[in-house]
């Protein structure tokens, strides 16, 4: 399928400024603030989540940006949802024992309210569905698309994927030891070869085309997910299989997006592969952008989507000749994904 | 070789059984789950009447065969899931491609309830086991190496229409080629949380719930988990067993109103429903019976029936909620009606809609009021929700 069209709210948002060196002031790098006031009532704008405003304002540059009113479907992933709503809601319920609670934080605080705003904001009536899996929860929606599409049943699909971090889950998740302590730049981040990552979120949309609409960032060639591979050889066949699948060999492939994140252990899998299948290829990371979390796939798709389009790596204005990208993305090495990218 | 999606096995866990063959009894025997609340711990507990599964975790846990520090929603999913395939009788999976797409709206919520209470005093407290499985998608996981179908796996949150969502996505898989045996639906147990929630939109009725009636105030949260069992005809033919039925049609549309409240001329509900018939290829009047997402609340079962009357009229089907019996289910509602919809089928029955007495004053139709016992070709389910995610599916005789 065809990306025509693309939004983005997160820690680093344009392509044409991305930073060879990011400097961090904590573990987790925040989204930039999503100015919705383009397209909602401040009243309303004013009670909505932040993950909410950030899903809301990347569907609808998006659709600005594609000149579209209304998508044929809205699919979309969440990994963790409302967080936000939900924490305020459960905090009130255990504090006040049950009593004196009002229904804003509930309302908001199940998965699928970015999508339902978006479907109100837009007031279409159209096919809407939000998957919630961990690290494959952008790219099932993703699949979604390409099936709505393959049975006629959609043209134009909006696809996205938002993840917020709260003040309360980031003290949870960094309780498993997931982050890292002492990190003051990008640099670091992969130098250090200790244990942990940095936090990060975001909500990217993409609209989505059956057909061309002649001035597309790429093509969206093919997605798949695979649970807990055993061994550097399963993925290695994932790869090859999808490739082979779309006509293609390893040798075609350009430029190879990897979901590198600077934990030792996490970074291996990677590094297994650099010494076989993707040996001698132009390999890029992105989570020093920004940051790592479930649904950061979504962003190496609009990396990829910019890199085909510009045919130029992030922050090297170098012109290069660049046909096919491979995004490959393992969360916590249990959610293996891959994007096949190609350029128009 | 055909597109059917056929429905082979099927699994659940409710209110009302703890498998399908105690659920369908309990449906013809008008026994219905909704009690006093007994399991959950809620400062609700003598107000809110709710449709429990009648175990403890640990009695769950001796279910399953799994540790009772699981959530009760894994627990809950992996009886479910576990009876499904078992029933489907497939010899060897793994001569398959075989998936789990689940469906919940809270995911690990029981246990983070507990899990706050010490993290909210002081933020290195609580124990990290009882929010390692918060995700919606952790017990997905959970369930899907227990079963050894792990070649696709996803769990869908579109509040109440959560597992119908995933169980037509499960046929959709297999019509696109990635998967051959799709186990499908949702499961979700009670929480303080969802109770609490529902209960300041002031929609709980704090007696047994009356779906569809003029009078009724309110719904009965319940909790369970139910699967069906999808394949491909091909993997149809080689099966010893006749498929319960097969899911010929389906539609998710949204109703793009309100976040939780729902159009007055249920736009979302009538495209869902007319949206699943035009893929079915069937006509208004091959529709035996709907099973209605008939929560008991003013606004659902006024939205559903001007929806029904729109589409519908004059030719009404059969109707009639089965939440009376169940309470509302939430993630698991569209599974545990995909299950009682292919008993229907298979045994001939149209389901009572329990405490039923007065009919909605400008609906021109009533629900059923006994059992009755006739041949059922082709049944439409109803499943709405939060977010205006409405999706109708329709289970059709072989």
């Amino acid at each position: 399928m065809y990306i025509q069209a693309l939004g983005n709210i997160s820690p680093q948002t344009d392509f044409n400024q991305l930073p060879q060196k990011v400097d961090y002031t904590s573990n987790h790098l925040k989204a930039i603030d999503a100015d919705i006031t383009e397209f909602v009532n401040p009243n309303i704008a004013r009670r909505m989540g932040r993950i909410i405003k950030m899903g809301v304002a990347a569907a609808m540059a998006s659709m600005k940006e594609a000149g579209l009113e209304k998508p044929d479907a809205i699919t979309m992933g969440t990994a963790y949802g409302c967080l936000e709503d939900t924490g305020v809601f459960l905090k009130k319920l255990v504090e006040q024992n049950e009593t004196m609670l009002t229904p804003t934080n509930f309302i908001q605080s199940t998965h699928n309210t970015v999508s339902g705003q978006i479907a109100l904001l837009l007031k279409t009536h159209c096919y809407n569905n939000t998957f919630v899996h961990r690290g494959f929860s952008f790219e099932s929606a993703l699949q979604d698309a390409i099936m709505l599409m393959n049975e006629n049943d959609a043209a134009h699909v909006l696809v996205g994927a938002a993840d917020e971090i709260t003040d309360a889950s980031h003290k949870i998740l960094s309780r498993f030891d997931l982050y890292k302590n002492n990190v003051a730049n990008s640099e670091e981040l992969f130098s250090q070869h200790t244990k942990g990552t940095i936090a990060g979120e975001g909500s990217v949309f993409f609209m989505m085309n059956k057909k061309s609409s002649e001035k597309d960032y790429a093509i969206l060639k093919d997605v798949t997910t695979f649970y807990k591979p055993i061994g550097n050889h399963a993925i290695t066949d994932r790869i090859n299989k999808l490739l082979s699948s779309n006509g293609l060999s390893i040798n075609d492939i350009d430029v190879v997006i990897n979901g590198k994140n600077g934990d030792v252990q996490n970074d291996r899998v990677y590094e297994q592969l650099e010494e076989n299948i993707f040996s001698g290829k132009t390999s890029i990371t992105y989570k020093q952008w920004c940051g790592e979390f479930p649904t950061s796939s979504a962003y190496a798709l609009w990396l990829a989507a910019n890199i085909a389009k510009h045919q130029q790596l992030p922050a090297d204005k170098t012109n290069r000749s660049i046909k096919h990208i491979l995004v490959y993305n393992h969360y916590q090495n249990i959610h293996h994904s891959l994007q096949l990218v190609t350029a128009c | 070789m055909s597109n059917n999606i056929y429905i082979q096995g099927l699994g659940i866990i409710s209110a009302i059984g703890n498998n399908a063959q105690e659920c369908l009894d309990s449906l013809q025997s008008r026994a219905d789950g909704v009690a006093k609340m007994n399991y959950l711990q809620s400062a609700h507990k003598n107000e809110l009447p709710v449709a429990e599964v009648k175990k403890s975790n640990k009695e769950l846990a001796d279910m399953a065969e799994m540790p009772a520090s699981l959530t009760r929603t894994a627990l809950l999913s992996t009886i479910a899931a576990k009876e499904a395939l078992a029933d489907a009788a497939i010899e060897s999976i793994t001569d398959w491609k075989i998936g789990f797409i689940s469906a919940n709206t809270v995911g690990g919520m029981d246990k983070t309830e507990d899990f706050f209470k010490d993290f909210l005093q002081d933020a290195s407290k609580g124990k990290l086991r009882d929010v390692v499985n918060h995700e919606c998608g952790s017990a997905t996981e959970i369930v899907a190496e227990e079963l050894g179908a792990t070649d696709y796996i996803t769990t869908i949150s579109t509040a109440c229409s959560s597992s119908a969502n995933s169980i037509f996505y499960g046929a959709r898989l297999i019509r696109n080629g990635i998967l051959d045996i799709a186990i499908a639906g949702g499961a979700d147990a009670l929480t303080k949380f969802t109770l609490n929630g529902f209960n300041t939109l002031m929609i709980l009725d704090k007696e047994p719930c009356k779906p569809f009636d003029e009078n009724r105030k309110g719904l009965n949260l319940g909790e369970g988990a139910a699967y069906v069992v999808l394949v491909s005809e091909r993997v149809m033919k080689t099966l010893g067993k006749q498929p319960y039925c097969k899911l010929s049609g389906y539609c998710n549309a949204n109703d793009a109103y309100h976040q939780t409240a729902s159009s007055p001329d249920g736009t979302g509900s009538y495209l869902a429903m007319k949206g699943a018939l035009e893929k079915s290829g069937l006509q208004l009047t091959d529709i035996d019976y709907i099973n209605l997402h008939g929560t008991g609340t003013q606004n659902n079962d006024s939205a559903e029936g001007t929806a029904i009357k729109r589409l519908f009229d004059p030719h009404y089907p059969k109707l009639s909620s089965t939440k009376a019996y169940t309470g509302h289910t939430l993630g698991a509602s569209g599974g545990v009606e995909a299950v009682f919809a292919s008993l229907a089928i298979k045994h001939g029955l149209i389901y009572p809609n329990l405490r039923f007495e007065t009919q909605i004053a400008d609906q021109p139709f009533a629900p059923e009021t006994q059992l009755i016992r006739q041949d059922v070709k082709n049944v439409l389910s109803n499943s709405f929700g939060f977010g205006g995610n409405c999706s109708s599916l329709i289970f059709s005789k072989v």
